[in-house]
Order: structure tokens, then C-alpha cells, then sequence
């Protein structure tokens, strides 16, 4: 399966010339850029691995992709690295904008756990086949 | 326009009937001060009725007034309670019709209540027998007035923050058909839709508990088409499940158990009340529960510019009311929508300060003193080959709901999800990248189609599809000019 969190998730993957497009877009917006990387990507796992700290005071895209190429280096094949840029005007104070731009070759999926509940209603829970392995040791590289 | 001297005390409360504008409701040198709230009304007076004295009716009627001088105004402060007329404009092109700005003292409205704002304000004064037609068409809420409402439940960016979706539309379908599917089977929409790729399938408004389906039913089959679909794609999924029901009590029941069973959307309809809208809104926050609203019956007095109340006045009460989502149109799709007033809706949803702006309807500068922000939906009769439309419109933080055009997609429901996702993702990258959308954007969905034949289907199917009809209700303005220093 394919993971589509992140706003670019149904596009083919990005090329670098992409994603540097969209850091720009951010930069220009005044906008944070930040890189992540996880290898429990379950949708409720809000807090993935921070590549350093937001990149407040890089005004070239060409940097967060240095930055980038280093987490590639680091993590690319066995964990999920997404950009997020964060907006601190008021009123948003928030991430605008997230995409996943690494991912491993293979995505197990996940599965639904039910259990029986009062009535016929099931109590749900979604897990990563993933997580079955240790941290790190996850995915295959 | 001259004013009319107050009479002296005595005259002035003597028993009999007195004309409006000489009891203190028409006061063309008022000055509102920040903390009044102020209408605009449309009036087109009866024939022969004239215009200031037909607005200062409006005021009185709406205010503390009857239709005679009661002596019991002088054991209040009925100075402070009269509501004041203080200007009548005609309406541009519109001969017989007249924009009358009234001027209310806060302590008319009780603190946090749409149910008194509007009894007071909408009240009695629409049936009022020497107006032909009378339309509220816009109003001014003082900060004052605004803090004392939750506003929405959850708001624009902790939805985006809860279902960790951010930088594009979000993507909904409304179920079809909207009656006479049972449970199972319409879990099965559910499904196909979420998994090919949508946010949010959507219960349609008239969808409560009939023969066909009974309310568990939907909501125990939504709930297992909400969850399958999770996991087959490791996003947050929602349907709105519509608790719209007969009394509060069994609106509540349906909210618990859509809570039960985890869902993390709500949804009710407009017909359901103010104070019910209220009081679901308080409901959702407590419960941590996204607030759907569906605008149902709004069409009834909201479309007819003579008369009525403008949505754009129900989209600011329904912003203080707190409901996260509300239909407020596509423009483009198959319901009135004329693309400045409709803009005028959105802005009031999602800014917090709206400028006065006459080309959209918007009469008076709007502070929102950082209400939550309020996600407009678009739904109705719209397509994947109208994206780089509906993104310049309408930009990112809004829920574009296909239904027809993802359900009605030829290889099934799934791909008709996939078509609308790809095109979404491909237009709002390439307007971050830089590219034209709205000029480049049939380009644009020709690229991305080449690498999925689902869009490149939706884009042969619906290609010729377009609603273009003369609006009803489009904003009477005369663009003014600002003479040089």
C-alpha cells in the first residue's frame, strides 16, 4: 500500500526540482520550513523525530535541500521524511502545508484491530504492521 | 433628509398614534458608538409610504416600539433602548427600495443568545403592513457582542491540526442516493469514497431515520467504512454523521453514540434551530467533535434580494453560534451563487477583520476578535475539471464536496474519489510552484490525468458540464469614487 498523508500523496513522487518548488512557496509565504522523519506512520502519531529545528532563518530553498540531502543520507529507505512548514502569523500559529518526500520501497499497511462491544458495536484500532519490528529496525533499507 | 425635533415630554407620551420618525427612531445626526450592533435593511415601503418614516418603523418594530404611545416608556430609559435610524440611501437601480442603517444599543440582546438577537431584530418587523418587502442584508456585531459567544466548536486550524491535513481543500462527497439506501449498503459509499481518496463522506441533510435505515444502522456501518478505510491508507477519515432528529434529546443520543463510536465529525441541519445549533455547537467542544453544518431551508429567505435575511447574516450568526463547517456555495455548481456575494460568505467565515465591501455585499467593517474561523463547504453539482475554478475562488482552507462527481464516476466510486484528489493535489502544487492555474488549469489536469485514468476519465465525462445561470441575489452597489486631495 501507499501511505497518503501529506498534501502531495496521490501525485507520482516528488523530484528534488519539485520539492524545491514548494520550499520556495513556503519561504516567499514567510513560513518555516521543517523536516521529520518516522517509521510509525500511524495517522495519529502527530510528533515525529525532528531533523533539528525548524529552519526559521533559511531564505533559499537550495538550504532545505542540503538539509534534506542530509536526512536522506541519515534515514532515507527505513523511515517516512516530511516537509512541514509552520506559519507563526496570528490566528494560524500552525503548520500550512506537510508532504511526505521519502518513504520506504515497501509499505506493509496497516491492520484493523476490532473487538466486540456492547451491541453491535466494535471498538477499532489501526495499527502499523510495521511496529511489530523494534524502532529502527522497521523497514528494510 | 431633516431631522425631526423630539417634542416636548408631555406631547410626546400623550395617548394616540404617532408617526415613527417623531418618536425618536429616525436620528439622521446618530453617530453609532462601537458597541452598538447595526443593521441594514432593504425596505421597499408600501406605495405612497415614505421612505424615512417606513425606516423608522423598521427601528421601532425592532425595537422597543408599538403601535401606539404607551406612557409606560417613561419609566424607562427608552432613549437608550429605542433603536435609531440614523441614514436611508435608495438602492442603486433599484426604484422603490431603500438601504436603512439602524443603530442597537447592546443591552437590547441577551449576552451569547442567536435565539434573542433574532427575535429581536427579525422578529416581528418582516410582516409589518405598510413595507411591501423588508431584507436584512447585513450586520455589524461590536467586539463587545462577539466575545460573548463560543464561536466554532473546533475552528479551521485545529480541524486541520486533528486531522493532521494541511496546504489543500480538504475533499468530501455527500452520499448518493440521498434516500433509500440501507445501512450496509450505504456504508458501502462510505468505503469506496474514503478509500479512493476523499476526507469526509457526508450524510445529506434529509438523511435523519427512516424505514430504509435507521440512524444506528448508518452510523455502526459509516464507522466500519470510516475505520477500513483508515487503515487501508493510514489517513484520518470522517463521515458526517447527521444528528438532525425530532427533539434535543434524541439529537444528543445520536451525538453520544457517533462519539461511541469514535467518530471525529458531527452534523446537523439549519432547520433544526438556533438554540439547537447552540447547543450541538457546546456539545461538539465538550466532546472534541468537528461540527457539520448543513444550510438547509436557508434558500427559503435568503435568495430573493427583496426579501428575507442575506446568508451572509446567517453566516456570521452561524459563526457566534459555533458550528466548524457550513455550506456557503461553489459558484460554479448547480446552486445560486453569484461569485462577489459568495465571496463576500467566505470571507466572513474564515477572516477576522472583514473591511466594508460593497462589490461583495459587505456593508460594514467585521472584527472577529479571533473567533474560531469557520470552514465553508462547496457542494453541490461541481467536478474535478473545475479545480483550478474552485481553488482560485475559493482557496485552500474550504471542503469541496463532490458527490455526484465522485459517485457518478463510470469506473466506480473509488476512482471517482482518486480523479478528484489527483486533481486537487496537481492544481494546488502547481499554483505553489507558480503556474497560472486559472489560465493553464485545463493543462494542468490534462498532466496529471496522463499518469491516472480515473481523472482522465472525470475529465471526459463531465467536460461540458456547467451551470451558468443569471443570479438571483448579486450585491447593488455604485462603485464610488474617492476625489482627489
Amino acid at each position: 500500500m501507499r501511505i497518503t498523508q501529506g498534501c502531495f500523496s496521490f501525485l507520482p513522487d516528488l523530484t528534488d526540482d519539485q520539492i524545491r518548488s514548494q520550499v520556495q512557496y513556503c519561504i516567499d509565504k514567510g513560513w518555516a520550513v521543517n523536516l521529520e522523519y518516522t517509521d510509525d506512520p500511524h495517522p495519529r502519531n502527530t510528533y515525529w523525530e525532528m531533523w533539528d529545528l525548524p529552519m526559521f532563518d533559511i531564505k533559499d530553498a537550495a538550504g532545505v535541500l542540503l538539509e534534506l540531502d542530509a536526512c536522506r543520507k541519515a534515514h532515507a529507505g527505513r523511515y517516512y521524511i516530511r516537509l512541514s512548514a509552520f506559519d507563526a502569523s496570528p490566528g494560524w500559529e500552525s503548520v500550512r502545508l506537510s508532504f511526505i518526500v521519502e518513504r520506504p520501497k515497501d509499505e506493509p499497511g496497516f491492520r484493523l484491530l476490532r473487538t466486540e462491544g456492547a451491541g453491535r458495536n466494535q471498538i477499532y484500532s489501526t495499527q502499523s504492521y510495521a511496529v511489530d519490528r523494534p524502532e529502527s529496525e522497521r523497514y528494510d533499507a | 433628509m431633516t431631522s425631526e425635533k423630539e417634542p416636548a415630554a408631555r406631547s410626546r407620551f400623550s395617548a394616540g398614534v404617532m408617526e415613527y420618525r417623531k418618536m425618536g427612531y429616525w436620528q439622521p445626526d446618530y453617530a453609532p458608538s462601537d458597541t452598538d450592533l447595526i443593521a441594514c435593511f432593504r425596505v421597499t415601503p408600501q406605495d405612497g409610504v415614505d421612505p424615512i418614516e417606513a425606516s423608522a418603523a423598521v427601528a421601532g418594530e425592532s425595537s422597543t416600539a408599538t403601535w401606539t404611545v404607551v406612557w409606560t416608556d417613561r419609566l424607562t430609559a427608552c432613549d437608550k433602548y429605542r433603536a435609531k435610524c440614523y441614514r436611508v440611501d435608495p438602492v442603486p437601480n433599484s426604484p422603490g427600495s431603500w438601504f436603512a442603517f439602524i443603530a442597537y444599543e447592546l443591552d437590547l440582546f441577551e449576552p451569547g443568545s442567536i435565539a434573542n438577537l433574532s427575535a429581536s431584530i427579525i422578529g416581528n418587523v418582516f410582516g409589518f403592513k405598510p413595507l411591501k418587502a423588508l431584507r436584512l442584508e447585513d450586520m455589524r456585531l461590536p467586539v463587545a457582542y462577539v466575545k460573548t459567544f463560543q464561536g466554532p466548536a473546533t475552528g479551521i486550524v485545529v480541524e486541520r491540526e486533528r486531522l493532521d491535513k494541511f496546504g489543500r481543500p480538504l475533499l468530501g462527497a455527500t452520499v448518493k442516493p440521498k434516500l433509500g439506501l440501507s445501512g450496509r449498503n450505504y456504508g458501502r459509499v462510505v468505503y469506496e469514497a474514503l478509500k479512493g481518496g476523499l476526507d469526509f463522506t457526508k450524510d445529506d441533510e434529509n438523511i435523519n431515520s427512516q424505514p430504509f435505515m435507521h440512524w444506528r444502522e448508518r452510523f455502526l456501518y459509516c464507522m466500519e467504512a470510516v475505520n477500513r478505510a483508515q487503515a487501508a491508507t493510514g489517513e484520518v477519515k470522517g463521515s458526517y454523521l447527521n444528528v438532525t432528529a425530532a427533539t434535543m434529546e434524541d439529537m444528543y443520543e445520536r451525538a453520544e453514540f457517533a462519539k461511541e463510536l469514535g467518530s471525529v465529525v458531527i452534523m446537523a441541519d439549519l432547520v433544526i434551530g438556533y438554540t439547537a445549533i447552540q447547543s450541538m455547537a457546546k456539545w461538539a467542544r465538550r466532546n472534541d467533535t468537528i461540527l457539520h453544518l448543513h444550510r438547509a431551508g436557508h434558500s427559503t429567505y435568503t435568495r430573493q434580494k427583496i426579501h428575507g435575511v442575506s446568508f451572509r447574516v446567517i453566516a456570521k450568526w452561524m459563526r457566534l453560534a459555533g458550528v466548524d463547517h457550513i455550506h456557503a456555495g461553489t459558484v460554479v455548481g448547480k446552486l445560486e451563487g453569484d461569485p462577489a456575494t459568495t465571496r463576500g460568505y467566505y470571507d466572513i467565515c474564515r477572516e477576522d477583520f472583514i473591511p466594508q465591501q460593497l462589490e461583495h455585499g459587505i456593508f460594514f467593517d467585521q472584527h472577529w476578535a479571533s473567533l474560531n474561523k469557520l470552514m465553508p463547504v462547496a457542494s453541490g453539482g461541481i467536478h474535478a475539471g473545475q479545480m483550478h475554478q474552485l481553488l482560485d475562488y475559493f482557496g485552500e482552507d474550504v471542503v469541496l464536496q463532490f458527490g455526484g462527481g465522485t459517485i457518478g464516476h463510470p469506473m466506480g466510486i473509488a476512482a471517482g474519489a482518486t480523479a478528484n484528489r489527483v486533481a486537487l493535489e496537481a492544481m494546488v502544487f502547481a499554483r505553489n510552484a507558480g503556474r497560472d492555474t486559472l489560465a493553464e488549469g485545463q493543462t494542468i489536469l490534462e498532466e496529471a490525468a496522463r499518469s491516472c485514468a480515473p481523472l482522465r476519465q472525470a475529465l471526459e465525462v463531465w467536460k461540458d458540464v456547467t451551470f451558468d445561470y443569471a443570479s438571483t441575489d448579486s450585491p447593488d452597489f455604485v462603485p464610488s469614487v474617492t476625489p482627489a486631495e
